[in-house]
């Protein structure tokens, strides 16, 4: 087993361990019901911990086994996210073919150009050539209403889920003076950090919450995410081991992905608001969609990986 | 055929399990059980109809132990027109076939269906008799769906409506999107007490409407 494989193990006991503390937590709150009854509370925390327990395994055996399944994996999150997002986009019959080869071509291309390590292609291919492909597509058909929201929406999805997304496997290509092959750790650490972020500035922001950031479209509130700042800026700084950056490097790369990741989380938040939905779908039982869970993934994965591109590769 | 039988029944099985794996992968259908529970009572389901998959959708999303007792009512003029149908439809999906063309009948189609439900099958029915291709929400029920109702009037008639299909499959087209299909069952139906058809058929066509989900918003409109 190599180095990289022991610490994957290592912190995957690690949250693994926390995981079942959290369950633990979740099975004394459900026996201190009275005989029969259940608290919808305590089962909605409970399905979450059981789709994080998922999501944990998911992960550490992808990372473990290699790239080719990291790519697999988020191949398959960027389909199920693609498929939220554009279950509520604006469409025509004539977007038909268009969105068809969204799905069955430009997604697996985008995953192929970052599993041949081609910079140039993964970089371009979707936000030049398919931008551009795909709206020809559609007026091939002939059809004009709304031609532009369609066009728009469309590639939207395309950006955010399946480019976006791609940015997290295409941390193992990056050439690290000094890291060698320990670029799963590189995903491990910010999959970590975003997600604690996340997780401390929604607990935060409904305990000591006061001022909210964009009043009428969400709760989230400046003292949740300074919270949510700050304990992924601590995580970072603990994790800096397993990283390139450094002690301090590791504690501000953390802070930008939980801040460009939260961005995100607004974002999306204000498209659902648009549309009506409350949940993108019901596929992470307690959670939500994909679309739920990647949200601040998909805005801080470019950002970690360009920042992570321009100081520390070559 | 002693050999045959059972090797025909394998496949038909295996098919239908590869129908609902498609289902539930590509278009990641899901049923939402609004007005009833998914319990094992006799039940008609009945549905709008916009696209050859819709009965393949509702079927893939009942739970296995209520699919296994559900018969979707099909038209024989489509199911028997190829060997592959003659397959799928009678042996996978267990169709009670139904002539729609008065002329070629050599049964009653009631008869057909009273006998599928009196052997103990719930069923999956399009009482418009034909896709919906216009833009109305549904077109006129036919008579079928009053006249099960009034035979057999403990059976429920449970209220089904398909979303997004259109748009997944529209008509004309070759490849699937997967875009995320939901199927929402509403409260059960009974035929009144000295209801007549068109009242009743308006009632149930007003109660599969209302599950329709509210059009979203759009930028466009």
């Amino acid at each position: 087993m190599s180095e990289t494989d022991g610490d994957i193990l290592l912190l995957s006991l690690g949250v693994a361990g926390l995981l079942m503390a959290l369950t633990f937590f979740g099975e004394v709150l459900r026996a201190r019901q009275p005989e029969g009854a259940t608290d919808p509370a305590v089962e909605t925390y409970m399905m979450r911990i059981h789709s994080w327990w998922a999501m944990v395994i998911l992960l550490a055996l992808a990372l473990l086994i290699g790239f080719p399944a990291v790519l697999a994996l988020f191949a398959f999150a960027s389909f199920a996210a693609l498929r939220e997002f554009l279950t509520y986009a604006n469409k025509r019959q004539a977007d038909h073919l268009s969105l068809a080869l969204a799905f069955f071509a430009v997604l697996p291309l985008q995953y192929v150009f970052v599993g041949i390590r081609h910079e140039g292609l993964f970089g371009t291919f979707i936000p030049v050539y398919a931008f551009l492909l795909l709206p020809v597509v559609s007026a091939l058909r002939g059809d004009p209403e709304a031609f532009l929201v369609r066009v728009a929406e469309t590639q939207w999805g395309l950006m955010t889920a399946v480019y976006c997304a791609s940015h997290v496997p295409a941390l193992m290509i990056l050439d690290i003076p000094g890291y060698g092959q320990r670029g799963p750790l590189l995903i491990v650490f910010f999959v970590m950090v975003v997600q604690v972020g996340d997780l401390v500035e929604y607990a935060a922001g409904r305990r000591i919450g006061r001022r909210t950031i964009a009043p009428g479209l969400s709760p989230k509130t400046w003292e949740g995410v300074a919270a949510g700042l700050a304990s992924a800026a601590l995580l970072g700084g603990g994790l800096a081991w397993i990283s390139p950056f450094g002690l301090f490097g590791a504690m501000a790369m953390a802070a930008a992905a939980f801040a460009a990741g939260t961005a995100g989380n607004l974002v999306f938040t204000a498209i659902k608001r648009d549309r009506g939905v409350k949940d993108w779908s019901h596929l992470i039982p307690g959670q939500g969609g994909f679309m739920e869970q990647l949200d601040s993934v998909i805005f801080a994965a470019p950002v970690f990986f360009h920042l992570t591109g321009a100081i520390w590769a070559v | 055929m002693g050999l045959l039988a059972p090797l025909r029944r394998l496949a038909a099985r295996t098919v239908g399990h590869a129908i609902v794996f498609a289902a539930q992968v590509i278009t990641a259908v899901r049923a939402e059980w609004r007005g009833i529970e998914p319990v094992r009572r006799q039940r008609v389901y009945f549905a709008n109809h916009v696209s050859n998959a819709d009965m393949p959708m509702i079927w893939s999303c009942l739970p296995p132990a209520l699919r296994r007792e559900t018969r979707p009512v099909a038209a024989a003029d489509y199911w028997l027109e190829t060997p592959l149908r003659a397959f799928v439809g009678p042996e996978v999906f267990r169709c009670v076939l139904v002539d729609r063309r008065p002329e070629a009948r050599t049964e009653d189609p009631l008869a057909a269906i009273l006998a599928a439900l009196d052997e103990g099958s719930s069923l999956i029915l399009f009482p418009e008799g034909n896709r919906n291709m216009t833009d109305a929400p549904l077109l006129p029920f036919r008579a079928g769906l009053f006249n099960i109702g009034r035979a057999r009037p403990d059976v429920d008639l449970v209220p089904t409506w398909i979303a997004n299909l259109n748009e997944i499959m529209p008509k004309g087209e070759v490849i699937p999107l997967p875009l995320i299909c939901t199927v929402t069952f509403g409260a059960p139906l009974h035929v009144r007490e000295g209801e007549d058809k068109d009242a009743f058929l308006a009632r149930a066509a007003d109660a599969l409407v209302a599950l329709a989900p509210e059009p979203r918003r759009s930028a466009a409109a």
